[in-house]
């Protein structure tokens, strides 16, 4: 098949960015997008022109490395999928896809399609975690754990930081990311003694990194490639306000 | 020459709390004052970081992702195992110490593996209190699985996804130190060089990513966590950026390399279907325990929908070859059996390179709700990277490259032949023998970063002290210009290719002649391929300068020029070892029935490899005093 790529390209952060076009022609519709962007790559660097910059590494959806918007939506808003999980049979002969970096929030642009998301382990840092250190863990099964409550904290802890949710987001906020990480461990027992400290912590730590506060606009819900609901942030609004 | 490997003296359920009472320690107040550099962020990496960063030893940890959650731990999938025996099926420590030696085909030391066995329960305790969302009974109580090479199920899971949330938590417990302070995080920084001063680890010197700057940094030991080098075959089921430099920096810097060439090639993977697909999807091992693996019995079907095929016409060839074991047969059998029914003609889908694995009679025993609470998201991945809907039409699957038990040589510390220079998880080489089983992965990343670490490090370093070499020593300043230099060479490379063309290249000589079957003749020949393509390199790549910023293809380029020396080291070592164990398959040593035929008289060994003064090959002899060496059998 024959696609037409308009790619954003920006050598770094302080110099202005510009669309290139592209075409790739005669490639199989079995190629993922980024497959065919290797490809473009490839023929690039024969041309001895810089090559197309974007993050990828796992190629199955899991890792969170890649993502950029396609067409405007973030990984191309297909339900469930991240950007290297999108296969060209998903586009029809002759389309033309703009590619375009997350921007949103503290985001800033490293190269082309690169994006600094570093703030997301800034959260993290402030209270995403259960302190137990090696040598305190009680015999597992002595937590019990109620199924429905295990599958709905695992719901949430899907979550693989890629960056969908904030790029989405007409304020820019990460909040879909922050609430998803204290709905998985406060739901749980193990999470508790510290549920309340660690809302308020990460939301506080989410604001001061620069990002947007969040007005449920919901944007965030509907490209999230692993389907995490917004309610995840009404709990975490509540739990930090307990 | 090869060190001791440590054994703790004492009958084998007695040497680790032997080892842990006897090991020397460092007091609370005098551990802010060691510095431990830690490379790579898996769940060997982060687990170690964090264990010792508890320990309140000053951390500096090194990873070239953007953010250590990205480790490639992330996509491991089934499950980890450990000898709880919550099901009351007769596990116990002993079992899964023997079945783990057994399924490594007696190349691997007992003390290890039982080490392992033995910690693999404090894990899921550990586990569980971070907050990670095992599956669950209506009980509340934790669920397990079966998985391939064991009769017992012991295996606990967090759906399809229980490396995502083992690597999730061991993320947020390291986050948790730098919170507290005792760690210091450098993402974007990759490992370019260790530095070693006699026989002692003394640093590193790590790139910046970014915007290429390249820094020395001094530690008291350095820890190795970097994972395996299946990416060696360019496709692989790795990650893209998975990468075998740090281990061949090390090899180089006199790190003793064991068993290079067994390397482990996944039974379900989904098969490629062109020659620029960038990588192999593994689908996984866990669907073998309901999905049945057949192609059919005439060649003339093959192109038939499957579902047409009538019963009589299909060959289920593992439940036929292994009655005992059937589906469940571990991986290099199931690996090999795949390869011997698709060389006979029978494999399926485009190039013939398929089998089929399918769910139809598990769906009709089971309904469909309980097939999709197992396996939900892996039927939703298959589809969308083949378009087919296993719901309907059974999978596809072939092997293909996914682990590597061959690594960096380490005693019973963990610490390599280079002083101080501690290696753990898939880089190292010690607990899988020639064929690792399933869900065995995450357990020994996590024994050795949570349990085995925060022991021998603090022995370590309570019995050598502090390193004196500062970074504006000679040493350091001659090995940051052979890194600037050498950065500088590649990019004045003048070929006419992308560094991507010419790693397919070396991954298909190797995966022709030193992948799941090999012969003296292939290999030999491989070897004059490797050696001409690492000559031919500065002629074949082209690496555009990109100044200061990120650059991939630079990257990716070191990183070639690292695994075309390990592509050798492996061809070296697959000649040497003229016997067939675990996943390596030499042709002229099988059975009558085909099954590999392993040389216990000759090849009890570790083959440990050397870089000085040329390549040179030593040997840790392997004894077995509680698991006598049997033929495996799975039939």
């Amino acid at each position: 098949m024959k696609i037409y790529l308009k790619i954003w390209r920006q050598k770094n952060y302080s110099e202005p960015g510009f669309f290139e076009d592209f075409c790739l022609d005669e490639v199989s519709s079995d190629l993922s997008l980024l497959e065919a962007l290797d490809l473009l790559n490839e023929r690039l660097t024969r041309e001895s022109r810089r090559p197309i910059s974007f993050d990828s590494d796992c190629r199955e959806g899991i890792c969170g490395t890649c993502g950029f918007l396609i067409n405007g939506r973030p990984h191309g808003g297909f339900e469930g999928l991240t950007t290297c999980q999108v296969y060209l049979r998903k586009f029809k002969n002759e389309d033309t896809l703009v590619l375009e970096p997350f921007r949103g929030g503290p985001f800033r642009i490293i190269t082309d399609l690169v994006v600094d998301r570093s703030k997301f382990d800034e959260i993290i840092t402030a209270g995403g975690y259960i302190s137990a250190s090696v040598g305190q863990a009680p015999e597992a099964n002595s937590i019990l754990v109620p199924k429905e409550i295990a599958e709905e904290a695992f719901d949430a802890a899907a979550c693989i930081g890629c960056g969908a949710c904030v790029a989405a987001c007409p304020n820019g906020s990460a909040m879909l990311f922050t609430s998803a990480k204290i709905y998985h461990l406060n739901k749980l027992p193990q999470g508790r003694p510290e549920a309340k400290k660690r809302a308020s912590r990460m939301i506080s730590k989410m604001i001061e990194s620069g990002f947007g506060a969040c007005s449920l606009h919901g944007e965030c819900e509907t490209v999230c490639p692993k389907k995490i609901s917004l309610k995840v942030i009404n709990f975490a609004l509540r739990e930090a306000r307990r | 020459m090869i060190p001791s490997a440590n054994i703790p003296p004492g009958s084998i359920d007695k040497k680790w709390s032997n080892f842990k009472s006897s090991c020397e320690l460092v007091a609370p107040a005098n551990r802010r004052k060691f510095r431990i550099l830690v490379v790579g962020t898996g769940l060997a990496g982060a687990s170690a970081a964090s264990a010792l960063g508890e320990q309140g030893y000053e951390v500096l940890v090194f990873t070239y992702h953007d953010t250590p959650r990205r480790a490639h731990s992330i996509a491991a999938q089934g499950g980890i195992n450990a000898a709880k025996n919550y099901r009351n099926d007769g596990d116990s420590v002993f079992r899964l110490f023997a079945e783990t030696l057994k399924g490594g085909d007696f190349r691997s030391r007992e003390a290890n593996v039982y080490r392992l066995a033995e910690i693999s329960v404090q894990i899921i305790d550990h586990c569980v209190a971070l907050g990670v969302p095992f599956a669950r009974d209506y009980g509340g109580y934790l669920d397990t699985r079966s998985f391939g090479g064991t009769r017992v199920a012991r295996t606990f899971y967090a759906r399809g996804q229980t490396g995502q949330q083992l690597l999730l938590a061991c993320y947020s417990s390291l986050l948790r130190q730098v919170d507290l302070g005792n760690v210091k995080i450098f993402p974007n920084h990759e490992m370019l060089d260790l530095v070693v001063v006699d026989n002692r680890a003394v640093g590193l010197i790590v790139r910046n990513l970014l915007n290429g700057s390249i820094h020395r940094i001094k530690g008291d030991c350095v820890i190795l966590a970097t994972g395996g080098y299946s990416n060696v075959y360019y496709l692989s089921t790795n990650a893209r950026k998975s990468n075998a430099s740090a281990i061949v920096r090390a090899f180089k810097r006199g790190a003793g390399f064991a068993n290079p060439c067994f390397t482990q090639i996944h039974p379900t993977c989904i098969p490629a279907t062109s020659e620029h697909q960038s990588k192999l999807t593994l689908m996984s091992e866990s669907l073998r325990n309901d999905g049945r693996v057949w192609v059919p019995r005439n060649q003339e079907d093959k192109s038939k929908d499957p579902r047409l095929i009538p019963e009589k016409d299909r060959f289920y060839y593992l439940e036929q070859w292994y009655p005992s074991y059937g589906n469940l047969t571990p991986r290099d059998i199931a690996s090999r059996a795949a390869k011997k029914v698709c060389d006979e003609g029978l494999g399926v889908g485009p190039m013939g390179l398929g089998v089929y694995l399918d769910f139809a009679d598990a769906i009709k025993r089971l309904g469909k709700d309980t097939i999709a609470e197992r396996y939900g998201n892996l039927f939703e991945m298959y589809q969308s990277i083949t378009g087919e809907n296993p719901w309907e039409v059974p999978m596809r699957i072939y092997p293909g490259p996914h682990y590597t038990m061959g690594g960096l040589w380490v005693d019973y510390n963990l610490m390599s032949t280079v002083s101080g220079l501690f290696v753990i998880g898939e880089a190292n080489f010690s607990d899988h023998g020639a064929n690792r089983l399933g869900a065995s992965a995450l357990m020994q990343g996590l024994a050795d970063g949570f349990f085995i670490i925060p022991y021998s490090v603090p022995h370590f370093l309570a019995t050598n002290g502090k390193n004196k070499i500062s970074e504006d020593s000679p040493e350091f300043i001659v090995a940051e210009k052979a890194v600037s230099e050498r950065i500088k060479r590649v990019l004045s490379y003048q070929g006419n290719h992308a560094v991507s063309e010419i790693h397919r290249r070396l991954g298909k000589i190797l995966w022709d002649k030193c992948g799941m079957s090999r012969s003296h003749a292939g290999l030999t020949n491989a070897l004059s391929e490797v050696k001409e393509l690492a000559e031919a390199l500065p002629k074949l790549i082209r690496v555009i300068d990109e100044g200061e910023g990120l650059n991939y293809a630079l990257e990716h380029a070191l990183r070639l020029e690292d695994f075309v020396k390990l592509g050798e080291l492996m061809i070296l070592d697959a000649l040497e070892r003229k016997e067939s164990c675990g996943g390596h398959f030499r042709e002229e040593f099988q059975s009558e029935d085909g099954e590999a035929a392993r040389n216990d008289e000759e090849f009890a060994h570790v083959s440990v490899w050397f870089n000085q003064n040329g390549l040179r090959l030593e040997t840790e002899k392997l004894t077995f005093e509680y698991v006598k060496p049997t033929i495996r059998s799975y039939k």
